[in-house]
């Protein structure tokens, strides 16, 4: 029996670095999963992601989180898609879905969820306008910090029948 | 790392294979408003549903999709946080005769191409001694409205569940909206 959910590529940092990219993503999937386990060097950020190298405002998102006290949601438009809160004193778990990303008739839609450990936990809606499939995905922070040494990233392929 | 109780799958060698195995997919038509997965085995532990879907609904962005299992039309309890993007809200109903508002997908007066995205799980599925829970993650953004839901409902039956029906609210499933269905072992 052919393997359904498999592992395409991990990254395990060695070092601090600004942001992980994952090319090459292969077409033969229906959906990826990405599932990522970091801190940051500094302070607190926002992550962020790109796709295909794209770094045109063809981006926009729609964010819930909640931090132990109120929830709320906000929306970015014509920018980025943020991934959920980050810190440096708290692991990051964040969980991508790109469903159906390497068919070229629809733009592409990520749900994910994200935690860190104690301050937040949120869902997130992104959209990418583009038909075209995706081959690399790019994580990285929108503030001046690096992901820790040691942060793991790990790209997962789902097939359907 | 074990997640959902699936990530176990992934990890390499012989015990790997088939632990996370598809067991259906299907396709909109543009004429259909329900897609059924019927005689689902019931040798997993856990089901999955995961796709995209898009309405040809008029009027809002988005909307629901309801589910309903093994054909049962009385009351799913169910609750639901949603992102608007400007307000959370919690919305919680006993009496829904449909797994329904808790699932968001695109309508046909999104822009064109924006679908909604959702994972579906369905939690001890076969399981004869208890009641079903689902849990849903399911979003549509259209650069500019959009919505983000976390859902759960129950089916507040002892059978195993062996068929599902993801309908497009009174619409039609457009033939760009897609869905799979895995089984967790």
């Amino acid at each position: 029996m052919a393997k359904t959910y498999e592992p395409i590529a991990t990254n395990t940092l060695g070092s601090a670095a600004a942001s992980v990219t994952f090319s090459s993503i292969p077409a033969t999937y229906t959906d990826l999963v990405l599932v990522q386990v970091s801190k940051i060097t500094t302070g607190a950020g926002t992550g962020t992601l790109q796709i295909n190298g794209d770094t045109a405002s063809n981006y926009s998102n729609t964010f819930l989180t909640g931090n132990g006290s109120t929830a709320t949601s906000t929306r970015n438009s014509s920018t980025v898609i943020f991934t959920g809160d980050a810190s440096n004193s708290d692991l990051q778990t964040s969980i991508y879905n790109f469903q159906n990303y390497s068919n070229t008739t629809t733009f592409k839609t990520v749900i994910l969820r994200s935690n860190v450990t104690g301050s937040s936990l949120s869902a997130v809606v992104g959209l990418y306008r583009s038909t075209a499939a995706i081959t690399s995905i790019l994580i990285s922070q929108n503030a001046s910090t690096t992901f820790i040494a040691g942060s793991t990233f790990t790209l997962y392929g789902i097939k359907s029948a | 790392m074990p997640i959902l109780g699936i990530m176990a799958s992934s990890t390499s060698g012989a015990s790997a294979v088939g632990n996370f195995d598809s067991i259906a997919s299907a396709s909109g038509t543009g004429s259909s408003g329900t897609i059924t997965f019927s005689s689902i085995p019931t040798t997993f532990t856990h089901l999955q549903i995961r796709g995209i879907g898009r309405t040809t609904a008029t009027g809002a962005a988005d909307t629901t999709l309801r589910m309903r299992v093994n054909g049962y039309t009385s009351a799913y309890p169910l609750h639901r946080i949603l992102g608007n993007g400007t307000a959370a809200s919690a919305y919680g109903a006993t009496t829904e005769v449909y797994f329904q508002d808790v699932v968001d997908v695109a309508t046909n007066s999104a822009t064109s191409n924006v679908m909604g995205a959702f994972i579906i799980d369905i939690l001890d599925y076969a399981n004869t001694n208890k009641f079903k829970t689902f849990r849903a993650l399911s979003g549509t953004d259209n650069n500019g409205g959009g919505t983000i839901i976390f859902g759960s409902g129950l089916y507040s039956q002892t059978t195993a569940i062996t068929s599902i029906t993801l309908e497009a609210n009174g619409q039609n499933w457009t033939t760009t909206s897609n869905f799979a269905l895995y089984g967790i072992k």
